[in-house]
């Protein structure tokens, strides 16, 4: 693949600590990704829009609040009604162990715990884009 | 020292480290990438004038402590973060926390509160009540205070874009109770600007954010002489990543941006300064963070009294509350936090903190459970009661080490605030993005150390232990059928009200917006009716107007 990877780095919902996503933004950055990131406070329908206007090959969701759950189911079931399905979705957080396999079942491709080291984002994405 | 004993004490020095070969010594840096010296002798605090730069606790500038007795008499206020669900689920947990010794409560808000949302509004689902209380009316303010003394007990309240609503709310409480503002005590944190730094609990633009910060202020300076109108949360950014003197310098400029509004107002320094608080985050570097809070006690002194030009000695003490920023902590071998919060507690207190919120260990996935609240105020008590920290004042004082630290501390934290005044002061480096992208700079910085493992961190990059398991606690979940109650809660409210008098409460503050007076009186008014938080937030942000961030990474 030539192409550069291209990531919408996207806070969901009214959560506003940026501080990780920000890191991993540069670390996909570093990674010679191309990042777009939405800021703060957006709604799943916004996070859908941007990622197909910027025809993005990756959505990374970062969610510290706990409500990764519906933010996630929101934002799968906006891709499959546009029809981009095709775009991978990652999501970092505070998320709990227990919540992993719903999450997966929903479609999401990859989900980042606390203590995830900090590229583990980008190990999982240079994975799967030569697989 | 004379000049005769500095120069035989520099022949000795040089001659020790040739002797020791000191040069061969390993290097180590400060937190903030400044080589430190394997010792510190007087050389390093020659010509400090010792009742200028350090003086006696309770005295000008303040570097050994702003209080006399210090923790004599009693020690720090332990307090903490504590709400979620609705406004009963916390008075509960509240009145746990009290009978097991905390001495007051620190509210926390769940974000739609915090972001100036009703409960029912669209964007607060699955939030309500997850991360603090719900507060829609007047009438979750009321079950939140239920069977606790509001004369006596002092509360503080972690909100911003809609602070001066929950004042509004606390001061109808209040009223309805036969209690005058002047007999409520407590702070509200009130410090817009770290939001738009930090945390993005915005709303408001910023000029509209800081008028309603000002009537607070206002208010507070004419009828509430017991209650601290604004706490500015240094730990809003540290907890983004700024750096130990990131941090102090913009809490210090947010501070100044407020306090020159004020000063236009009409309102005299010495007025509404000695009601001025401060929270900051303390790391594990013992010996730099309470340096850090000496050279921020001189330096905040000289400011208030030098450029301010306050008068009373009250007007230019740095009173603070310090906490073990969550992000200090990890969520590998999670008991380890314990630990951590038990060397950053000590560092506050080394560094003269009035307060103590304390993380629970299990900080990094959720909020607190009562077991692990619990062992949170357990370190604390601890501290005070078991390991002599309290029996004299500013013990590190007189540290060759620690007031080498202190001075460049202080120089580096003035060298910061000149650049962001050189910005146009606080909030142009601010809706230009200067200090978040300062500060996402030193998380980006922290979080590569923490990989390449120049910061060591136990347990996650030196000691890891593979064959350790995921932790297996037991930690908070969320409620949802609390959010349903909140929510039904809200209507029931609706429907009992008068909407005539809502509508009237709620033309008011337009009218008196346009007049440019102080709003709290009308909000006062407004709570009063049971017009509910998020309906004023539109009222305000139609007047005044809506947040762009400005993005940055």
């Amino acid at each position: 693949m030539n192409r550069k990877l291209r990531i919408l780095m996207a806070k969901p919902g009214l959560d506003g600590h940026d501080r990780g996503a920000k890191v991993i933004a540069r670390t996909f950055r570093d990674a010679g990704m191309e990042v777009v990131y939405t800021g703060l406070h957006q709604t799943p329908e916004q996070i859908v829009a941007g990622a197909i206007q910027e025809s993005v090959d990756v959505i990374a969701l970062s969610i510290l609040s706990g409500a990764h759950m519906s933010a996630c189911r929101k934002v799968m079931q906006g891709l499959a009604q546009k029809g981009a399905e095709d775009i991978t979705v990652i999501v970092g957080g505070t998320i709990l162990e227990q919540d992993i396999p719903e999450l997966k079942a929903m479609g999401v491709a990859e989900v980042f715990t606390p203590g995830a080291p900090l590229e583990a984002g980008l190990d999982f994405l240079r994975k799967q884009s030569q697989s | 020292m004379n000049q005769e004993e500095q120069k035989g004490l520099e022949t000795a020095l040089k001659q020790w480290e040739r002797d020791c070969q000191v040069q061969q010594l390993p290097s180590m840096d400060s937190d903030l990438g400044e080589p430190v010296k394997v010792v510190y002798t007087p050389l390093d605090t020659a010509g400090q004038d010792y009742l200028e730069k350090i003086g006696f606790p309770g005295q000008y500038p303040f570097t050994r402590g702003v209080y006399p007795a210090m923790y004599r008499v009693r020690p720090w206020a332990m307090r903490l973060y504590s709400g979620f669900g609705t406004a009963e689920d916390t008075n509960k947990r509240w009145k746990f926390l009290l009978e097991q010794g905390n001495h007051g409560v620190a509210c926390a808000f769940d974000l739609p509160t915090q972001m100036g949302l009703d409960s029912d509004h669209p964007l607060a689902e699955d939030e309500v009540g997850r991360l603090g209380v719900s507060i829609d009316t007047l009438a979750d303010m009321e079950f939140l205070y239920e069977g606790l003394p509001m004369e006596t007990l002092i509360s503080s309240f972690n909100i911003n874009a809609p602070a001066a609503v929950i004042l509004a709310m606390y001061v109808a409480v209040g009223r309805k109770r036969g209690l005058s503002p002047e007999k409520l005590g407590g702070t509200l944190s009130n410090d817009m600007l770290c939001e738009y730094v930090s945390r993005g609990m915005w709303v408001l633009g910023v000029e509209g954010a800081l008028k309603l910060t000002v009537d607070i202020v206002e208010f507070c300076a004419r009828h509430m002489p017991k209650f601290y109108p604004f706490n500015i949360r240094g730990i809003i950014m540290r907890e983004a990543g700024a750096s130990m003197v990131q941090e102090a310098a913009f809490a210090f400029a947010n501070a100044l941006a407020y306090i020159n509004k004020a000063l236009e107002r009409g309102l005299h320094i010495d007025q509404f300064a000695p009601r001025i608080s401060f929270f900051f985050s303390t790391g594990t570097q013992v010996f730099e963070e309470a340096a850090r809070y000496r050279a921020a006690r001189r330096l905040w002194a000289r400011l208030m009294k030098e450029q301010l030009g306050a008068q009373k000695p009250a007007s230019m003490l740095l009173r603070f509350t310090g906490t073990v920023g969550g992000s200090f902590y990890r969520a590998q071998e999670p008991m380890n936090n314990l630990i951590r919060g038990a060397y950053g507690l000590l560092a506050n207190i080394l560094g003269g903190a009035q307060g103590m919120l304390h993380p629970a260990l299990d900080e990094p996935f959720a909020i607190p459970t009562e077991e692990t609240a619990r062992l949170a105020l357990r370190t604390q008590q601890i501290c005070a009661y078991e390991t002599g920290v309290r029996k004299t004042a500013d013990p590190l004082g007189g540290s060759y080490f620690v007031e080498a630290l202190t001075d460049e501390l202080e120089a580096k934290i003035q060298e910061v605030m000149n650049h962001v005044e050189d910005l146009g002061g606080a909030a142009s480096a601010i809706e230009s993005g200067f200090m978040q992208k300062a500060i996402a700079d030193e998380a980006y910085r922290m979080a590569r150390e923490e990989k390449d493992g120049t910061r060591v961190v136990v347990g996650v990059n030196k000691f890891a232990d593979a064959s350790q398991e995921r932790p297996n606690l037991q930690v908070h979940r969320y409620n949802t059928a609390a959010a349903d109650k909140q929510v039904n809660r809200l209507r029931e409210v609706r429907s009992q009200r008068s909407g005539q008098a809502v509508r009237v409460a709620l033309d008011r503050i337009r009218r008196e917006a346009d007049a440019g007076q102080n709003l709290l009186p009308a909000l006062v008014e407004a709570v009063s009716a049971y017009a509910s938080l998020g309906e004023i937030m539109v009222v305000l942000r139609d007047l005044y107007g809506d947040y762009k961030e400005p993005v940055v990474i």
